[in-house]
C-alpha cells in the first residue's frame, strides 16, 4: 500500500472510459486498498479513484469541505459522468450529507468505516450489545501508532488515555484481509488501552455492494 | 520561549494572570498549582483566582478549539491544568459560601459513553459558579428523571457524540413533558452532531455548541429565568 494514503492526496487514474463514460469515487485514504480491491474484483477500468488524506479521520470537521471541492474540481473538468462519495458520515455531523446533497452524489452507508465494514445493521446490533467498545478497522489497525498513539498525544501525555479511553472495556478488530500480524497489532492495541480483545473478520462488508449499485447505476 | 526557568512569584499581577493563560493554554498544570497559589497568598479571593485566571484562560482554549488552531489533545491538556487549579479553590469556595449560580445535572444520554466534552462542560459550569451533579455516561431517562428529583436543579444537561444515540435526547424531554416536569427545568443539550435545529426539534431550550458557549448560556437562561420569577 502505498504510505502516502495517510498524508496526501492520491489519485488511481482509470484505464480507459467505461461503455458510459468515466466514473469517480472521492474516498478516505484509509480505505483505499479496499475500494482498489472492489474496483479489481469488478475489471472496473473506467473508474477513477482520488483518495484524500486517511489522516482527516482525526479532523473530521476538514473532511466536508476538502470533499466538496473535490467534487467540484472533477464537475469543473468535465471529465466525469458520473461521481461517488466513498465515505461514511465519518464525524462530519452531517456537514458531508449537505455537500453530497449539493452535487447530486451519494455516499457510503453508515457513519465510520467501521459501519460499512461491519454491515451497517450488524454493526448497530454490535454497538447497542457493547457500547463500551473502540473499534479498528486493517487501516486503523496499520496506522494505531500514529492516527491513536501520536495523534491523540498519548506517547508524550500518557495521563490522558484515562480521559481517551477510560470508559471502554473492550476493542474489536473488524478485519478486512486475514493478515495475523495485524491481528496482533490489534492484540497490542487493546493491550495498551486497558481493554478486551475481539476480531471479527468483516470482510468489505457493505462497501463492496454500494460500489457495485453505484457503478451499475452509472452504466444505466 | 526561553529555556530559562519563569520565576511566576516575581511577575506583578496582570502579568502572572496573562502568564497563567499561557499557562492553561500549554497545559502546563504545576505552574497553574503554582501561580493559583501565589495569587491567593497576595490575598486574591479564590472567585476571582478562578474567573481572572482560570476561566478567562479556558475561554481563551476555547476559542482557538472553535476555530481549529487546537485540537482535542491540547484542550485536554488545558483541562486538566485548569482541574489541577480548582482543586485547589474548590474548598476555598465553599468555604466562603459565596452565593453559587444555580445546581446542574448533566450527563451522556443512553447508548453513549463519550464523555470528553460533557467533562469539559460540567468543568466549565463548576468554574461559573454552578453545583454540578455529573451523572456520568450511558443514561436511561430513569436516571435523569430520578436525579432531577433528588437534586431539584436549575438545569438539566445532555450530551451525545454519536448520531445513533442523540434522538434519546428527545425520550427523555417527551418524558418531562408526559410528567408535568418539563418547564420546571431548563434543558441544555450538546455533542458534535448535534446543531441548534436539533436542539429545537427535540425541545430543549438550547443548543450549546461547545463548553464556553454551554457556560455562558447556562448563566443567562438562569439569570432570565429569575428575573421574570421576580417580575
Amino acid at each position: 500500500m502505498p504510505p502516502r494514503l495517510l498524508d496526501d492526496e492520491v489519485t488511481f487514474e482509470a484505464e480507459a472510459g467505461g461503455p458510459s463514460g468515466r466514473v469517480l469515487v472521492v474516498a478516505c485514504g484509509a480505505i483505499a486498498r479496499e475500494v482498489l480491491a472492489v474496483i479489481d474484483l469488478n475489471g472496473w477500468t473506467h473508474v477513477t479513484l482520488q483518495c484524500l488524506p486517511g489522516k482527516l479521520h482525526n479532523t473530521p470537521r476538514e473532511i466536508a469541505a476538502k470533499v466538496d471541492a473535490k467534487l467540484a474540481e472533477a464537475e469543473a473538468s468535465g471529465a466525469y459522468d458520473a461521481m461517488f462519495v466513498a465515505y461514511g458520515d465519518c464525524g462530519t455531523a452531517g456537514a458531508l450529507d449537505e455537500v453530497c446533497a449539493a452535487h447530486g452524489v451519494e455516499r457510503l452507508p453508515g457513519d465510520h468505516c467501521y459501519g460499512f465494514f461491519a454491515g451497517v445493521d450488524a454493526f448497530a446490533a454490535m454497538h447497542a450489545d457493547n457500547p463500551f467498545t473502540f473499534y479498528l478497522t486493517d487501516f486503523l489497525c496499520r496506522h494505531f501508532d500514529r492516527l491513536v498513539v501520536r495523534g491523540l498525544k498519548l506517547d508524550t501525555h500518557p495521563e490522558l488515555l484515562p480521559m481517551y479511553f477510560g470508559n471502554y472495556r473492550r476493542l474489536v478488530y473488524l478485519s478486512q484481509t486475514d493478515d495475523p500480524a495485524l491481528v496482533e497489532r490489534a492484540r497490542a492495541a487493546a493491550v495498551l488501552l486497558g481493554v478486551d480483545f475481539e476480531h471479527r473478520p468483516s470482510g468489505y462488508g457493505d462497501l463492496q455492494p454500494s460500489l457495485e449499485t453505484f457503478v451499475g447505476a452509472a452504466h444505466g | 520561549m526561553s529555556d530559562q526557568e519563569l520565576d511566576l512569584s516575581a511577575l506583578p499581577d496582570d502579568e502572572l494572570t496573562k502568564q497563567m493563560h499561557d499557562d492553561l493554554y500549554d497545559g502546563l498544570a504545576p505552574e497553574i498549582v503554582e501561580g493559583t497559589n501565589i495569587l491567593l497568598g497576595r490575598g486574591w479571593s479564590a472567585d476571582r483566582v478562578l474567573n481572572e485566571a482560570l476561566v478567562e484562560g479556558m475561554r481563551i482554549v476555547g476559542i482557538d478549539f472553535r476555530d481549529g488552531i487546537l485540537f482535542v489533545p491540547e484542550v485536554l491538556l488545558a483541562a486538566n491544568a485548569m482541574k489541577a487549579g480548582m482543586e485547589i479553590l474548590r474548598p476555598l469556595l465553599a468555604e466562603t459560601g459565596a452565593e453559587r449560580m444555580g445546581t446542574v445535572v448533566i450527563g451522556t444520554v443512553k447508548g453513549d459513553i463519550h464523555d470528553i466534552g460533557k467533562n469539559l462542560v460540567a468543568m466549565m459550569l463548576e468554574g461559573a459558579g454552578f453545583d454540578v451533579i455529573d451523572l456520568g455516561i450511558n443514561n436511561p431517562v430513569e436516571k435523569y428523571l430520578a436525579a432531577l428529583e433528588e437534586h431539584k436543579p436549575d438545569i438539566l444537561g445532555m450530551s451525545a457524540l454519536l448520531t445513533t444515540t442523540m434522538p434519546y435526547m428527545k425520550v427523555v424531554i417527551d418524558t418531562m413533558v408526559e410528567q408535568g416536569i418539563r418547564d420546571d427545568y431548563i434543558v441544555l443539550v450538546g455533542g458534535a452532531p448535534l446543531n441548534e435545529e436539533f436542539g429545537k426539534a427535540v425541545g430543549a431550550d438550547a443548543y450549546c455548541r461547545d463548553a464556553a458557549v454551554a457556560s455562558e448560556t447556562a448563566q443567562a437562561l438562569v439569570m432570565a429565568r429569575r428575573a421574570a420569577a421576580t417580575a
